[in-house]
C-alpha cells in the first residue's frame, strides 16, 4: 500500500525534505514508516507521531492513502 | 467560535474588540458577563541569547483541527458562550503579538480557567514549531515549559 509522509520542524532539516510517498506492506504501524520513510533509523524517542492529522501511537496501524506526521515536540504560543 | 492561523502581523486588540462587537454581542446579546483574554507576544530573550527574531512553522490542517478538539474539550469542562483563538506563523519581530486566546461565558471561573486551559493545551499539543534568530546563528525552541 502507498501512505504519505510528512515532517516538520527540525525533523524536516535532519531528513533533507518535507515529505515522502512511501510504498509498504499491507499491515504496517506508524512506526513501520518511519523506518521505511527514514532508511532505517530508529524513531527518536521524543517525535511525536500523527495519523490524518491525529495524534497516536507509533504502533497505530496505518492504511493505504493515511498520511503519516512524525514532528519534534511543539513549540507554539 | 474562531480559529484563524495568520502568516501576517495583526492587532490583538482591535481583533478581540471587532469580534466582541460583531460576533458575540450580536449573537448573545446581554449573556456575556465575562471574558477573559490570554496576548502572548515574542520576547527579545531566551536560554540567556538575545533573540532577533523567530520563524513560526506549523503543520496546516492539523493546526486548526487540534485547536478545534482543544476548544471542544473545554466547552464540555466550562459553560462557554465563545471563543476566538488567533495564532502568527511566518517571520517575527520582538513585540510582535504570537497568540490570542479569548473566551467568552456568562462568569468568571469559565471564562478564566477555560481561557487558561486553551492556552495549555495549545502550548503542549497545537503543531506549531519556533525557530529562533540569534545573532550569527539559528535555533529550534525544542519544548515549551509547563505553565502550571
Amino acid at each position: 500500500m502507498t501512505v504519505k509522509v510528512k515532517f516538520f520542524a527540525s525533523l524536516k532539516e535532519q531528513m533533507g525534505c518535507d515529505g515522502a510517498t512511501v510504498e509498504i506492506g499491507e499491515v504496517a504501524t506508524a512506526a513501520d514508516v518511519w523506518l521505511a520513510a527514514s532508511g532505517g533509523k530508529a524513531l527518536p524517542a521524543n517525535v511525536l507521531v500523527a495519523v490524518n492529522m491525529e495524534y497516536c501511537d507509533p504502533n497505530q496501524q496505518v492504511s493505504s492513502g493515511d498520511e503519516v506526521a512524525f514532528f519534534p515536540p511543539v513549540t507554539g504560543g | 467560535m474562531k480559529i484563524e492561523i495568520r502568516e501576517l502581523p495583526f492587532a490583538p486588540w482591535e481583533a478581540l474588540q471587532r469580534y466582541e462587537s460583531e460576533i458575540v454581542a450580536t449573537r448573545y446579546p446581554g449573556k456575556f458577563g465575562a471574558s477573559a483574554v490570554f496576548v502572548g507576544s515574542m520576547r527579545d530573550f531566551n536560554e540567556g541569547d538575545e533573540v532577533r527574531g523567530m520563524t513560526l512553522e506549523h503543520y496546516p490542517g492539523m493546526t486548526e483541527q487540534e485547536l478545534g478538539r482543544i476548544v471542544d474539550e473545554a466547552r464540555e469542562r466550562w459553560t462557554l458562550l465563545d471563543e476566538l483563538i488567533i495564532h502568527r506563523v511566518g517571520d517575527l519581530l520582538p513585540n510582535d503579538p504570537i497568540v490570542l486566546v479569548a473566551v467568552w461565558s456568562a462568569h468568571r471561573k469559565d471564562a478564566f480557567e477555560a481561557c487558561r486551559h486553551i492556552m495549555e493545551a495549545l502550548k503542549s499539543r497545537a503543531p506549531f514549531w519556533k525557530k529562533e534568530q540569534l545573532d550569527a546563528a539559528s535555533r529550534w525552541v525544542e519544548k515549551n515549559t509547563d505553565g502550571y
